[in-house]
């Protein structure tokens, strides 16, 4: 065949997901290469900004008893702003039932509402095979919420350890992935260094939902029998601490 | 000093407001109030910026901030430069920043200046008076909160005119900084950090004349023997294209001596740094730290024009989140980084200055406004300064305000920016500037590359005399030949 030029890009972009080789207009970006960044943004952005369909997920959830509850930024713009108040319960605590249990898993919608909307629910089904033998207590639906607000919902429930679902900062090639934050004793004023964190959970190249749910059964059990999470838990298990700190993420909040 | 306020009253539809700004001012004056009063602007974090997390707190008209940031504007115009010799924001005895930015002040170098209020001292940098040779010699004279009082009085277009005078030359294979050129770090960031990816970005980034700043990857992974097998690759592409520039893997300088020790062929030594002693804690340095790694760096003897080894991120807001900002605001704390910087005559700084998202910066005005602060701030300090120009995607932020930080810094004379392919980091998850924005101001601007570098790029065939990109492609064949 004639007329086809070879690309010289070809191979060399197999090796990266990176936007090489677009090739370019004078010193621009050619058009299409541009409306594909300006689509990928816009995507990014719209998963920052949607809402999740609560509905949706209880219905995905169920039979499971489910708990919604709000921090106190009252809406996204605000939460955008001061992290401060994503971290702090506000509506609904009163309706958190102070039972006691093992693990309670907290969603909260963190910066990516299409994370939560897609892979929370599955997690948390995934999470049933690797959980056997302990008392889990309600999922709770935290709107507006970030990492921390764990630390309040878990303190009321009575929970031995919570588990926060959360929404990652979108990327432009992945704006749905999920972050797993994991916290022992958990109340007002636990610090980052004192979380487990499973990152990168998605369905493009990232962790799967098993792969997912058997790091959070093996730091769940590892926590609740040495009484501790983060920066201590890491260091006695380092070849998992390797895989999940390997992910290069940042964290969430 | 007084500005006018009653002049200004035709730009306001009533007389309240500014009536209640000079019975504000009024309140604020005396010398002991003087200092509150600085607390206060202090309190104001970087102009129009959101509050620090712990000083923000509800208000309940919104014009009044407006009103009480202007007031303490006019304040902070009236206090004497001298003031800030004699009252640390951050006590001496505590920290060991404020004790190397008032143990290394040099009084002899401040003296031309030493009688001018902040108000004054603003009026003189704009004034013809303050050339880039007088600039450059007072330097050793100011101190991180003189520099960053001062940005406080400036509009955009002061900061890029002051900071446009001055040149800070800084080599190590390669000479940057000269007037009429911008330098770029090509960033060929990858998510595993897979060795054959990171070596595509980097040939994609030097087909478009990046990288003459440095070569610099952000590990996926932060260990020792990784660092090497990037550094290692980074080497053999250097050697193998005979480029005259250097490279980097940023990872911990306690990493890095390790590397040293361990034979590998490292070029500059990299540490992100902050303006209080807390909060190079939080980044596990300390100054006696640093102070090991440029020995290390310098030990090594790599450069060939220069011996400028060290490479500094500030601009992570790490003091807030770290509660190591002692109550002061975050301009003043990025440009105490810059004190620790310049201790180290490094080749490269840079902001990040839209890494970290819209609780730091919320929207493009404030990336541009701040962008241009972290610049002027650097360069008044001597530091070769750069920007990575960028944004997150929970910003209200776009390319188009980039477009606009971009052009402005390199107005302004910015050493270098950073370039990613397509604007894209794959593995940070935000967005910088892209390889061709380097090529659109060089373009456009007609700035250029370093000139060691630049003589590279035309012997192999990507760019003509005039320092444009070439369309034949050949340039690009040779790079890609000789691994696709």
């Amino acid at each position: 065949m004639t007329g086809v030029a070879k690309d010289p890009w070809a191979k060399l972009r197999a090796a990266t997901p990176a936007r090489i080789g677009l090739g370019r207009s004078g010193a621009g970006l050619p058009v299409k290469a541009n409306l594909e960044f300006q689509y990928a943004h816009a995507r990014a952005r719209d998963a920052v900004h949607r809402s999740v369909d609560w509905e949706a997920l209880k219905a995905q959830l169920a039979p499971r008893a489910v708990v919604e509850v709000a921090s106190q930024a009252p809406d996204r713009a605000t939460y955008l702003r001061r992290p401060d108040l994503g971290r702090r319960l506000d509506e609904g605590a009163e309706r958190l039932p102070a039972t006691g249990c093992d693990i309670a898993f907290v969603v909260a919608d963190g910066l990516s509402a299409d994370a939560v909307q897609e892979h929370a629910a599955e997690v948390i089904r995934a999470c049933d095979d690797v959980l056997g033998g302990l008392r889990l207590g309600p999922v709770v639906l935290a709107r507006q919420g970030r990492v921390a607000i764990g630390d309040e919902i878990g303190a009321a429930l009575g929970a031995k350890l919570v588990v926060v679902l959360v929404g990652e900062r979108p990327g432009l090639t992945v704006a749905d992935s999920l972050g797993a934050y994991l916290t022992w004793g958990p109340e007002r004023g636990r610090r980052d260094s004192e979380r487990n964190c499973i990152s990168n959970i998605h369905l493009k190249g990232g962790q799967s939902y098993d792969q997912a749910a058997a790091k959070i059964g093996w730091l769940a059990r590892e926590a609740l029998k040495r009484g501790l999470t983060g920066i201590g838990l890491k260091d006695e298990a380092p070849v998992l601490a390797a895989a999940i700190e390997g992910t290069g993420r940042l964290p969430e909040d | 000093m007084r500005i006018g306020l009653e002049e200004r009253e035709d730009l306001h539809p009533g007389r309240q407001p500014l009536q209640e700004a000079l019975e504000l001012q009024e309140r604020l004056l005396g010398l002991r109030r003087l200092l509150e009063a600085l607390q206060q602007v202090r309190q104001q974090p970087r102009q129009d910026r959101p509050r620090p997390v712990r000083a923000q707190r509800r208000e309940a008209v919104p014009a009044r901030r407006d009103l009480e940031r202007v007031a303490a504007q006019a304040v902070l115009a009236d206090l004497p430069l001298t003031t800030f010799l004699s009252e640390q924001v951050v006590p001496y005895e505590t920290d060991e920043v404020t004790r190397l930015i008032v143990d290394t002040h040099d009084a002899a170098a401040f003296a031309p200046v030493a009688h001018m209020t902040v108000g004054a001292f603003r009026d003189w940098l704009l004034s013809e008076a303050a050339t880039g040779a007088v600039l450059a010699r007072l330097s050793p004279g100011l101190t991180p909160e003189m520099v960053a009082a001062a940005s406080k009085l400036m509009r955009n277009r002061d900061l890029i005119a002051v900071a446009r005078k001055i040149r800070v030359e800084a080599g190590f294979r390669n000479s940057l900084g000269q007037p009429g050129r911008i330098g770029s770090r090509l960033q060929p960031n990858h998510p595993s950090d897979d060795l054959k990816g990171i070596a595509a970005s980097v040939l994609d980034g030097l087909s478009y004349g990046v990288g003459d700043a440095v070569i610099g990857i952000n590990p996926a992974t932060d260990n020792i023997p990784n660092a090497i097998a990037l550094i290692k690759m980074l080497e053999e592409l250097r050697l193998r294209y005979a480029i005259p520039t250097q490279s980097c893997v940023l990872t911990h300088v306690t990493n890095s001596v390790e590397i040293v020790n361990r034979g590998a062929p490292i070029d500059l030594i990299f540490q992100s740094v902050a303006g209080t002693e807390a909060a190079n804690r939080g980044f596990g340095v300390d100054l006696k730290l640093l102070d090991e790694a440029h020995a290390a760096g310098l030990s090594l003897g790599r450069g060939t024009v220069g011996d400028n080894v060290m490479y500094f991120e500030t601009g992570q807001g790490s003091a807030l989140s770290a509660d190591a900002h002692h109550g002061v605001d975050q301009q003043t704390l990025e440009t105490r980084a810059y004190a620790v910087c310049r201790r180290y005559r490094p080749l490269l700084v840079n902001t990040v200055v839209g890494f970290i998202g819209p609780e730091y910066l919320y929207d493009g005005k404030q990336i541009i406004r701040a962008g241009l602060e972290d610049h002027f701030c650097g360069k008044m300090l001597g530091l070769p300064m750069g920007v990575d120009v960028c944004y997150t995607n929970h910003a209200e932020a776009d390319q188009n305000d980039m477009d606009v930080l971009m052009t402005l810094l390199a107005d302004a004379g910015a050493t270098f920016l950073i370039a990613v392919p397509g604007a894209d980091d794959i593995m940070l998850n935000y967005q910088s500037l892209s390889f061709h924005d380097i090529a659109y101001l060089r373009n456009s601007f007609g700035l250029r590359a370093a000139p060691e570098f630049e003589a590279w790029l035309e012997g192999i065939g990507l760019i003509d005399p005039a320092g444009q990109l070439i369309d034949s492609g050949s340039g690009q064949q040779k790079l890609i030949g000789a691994v696709a």
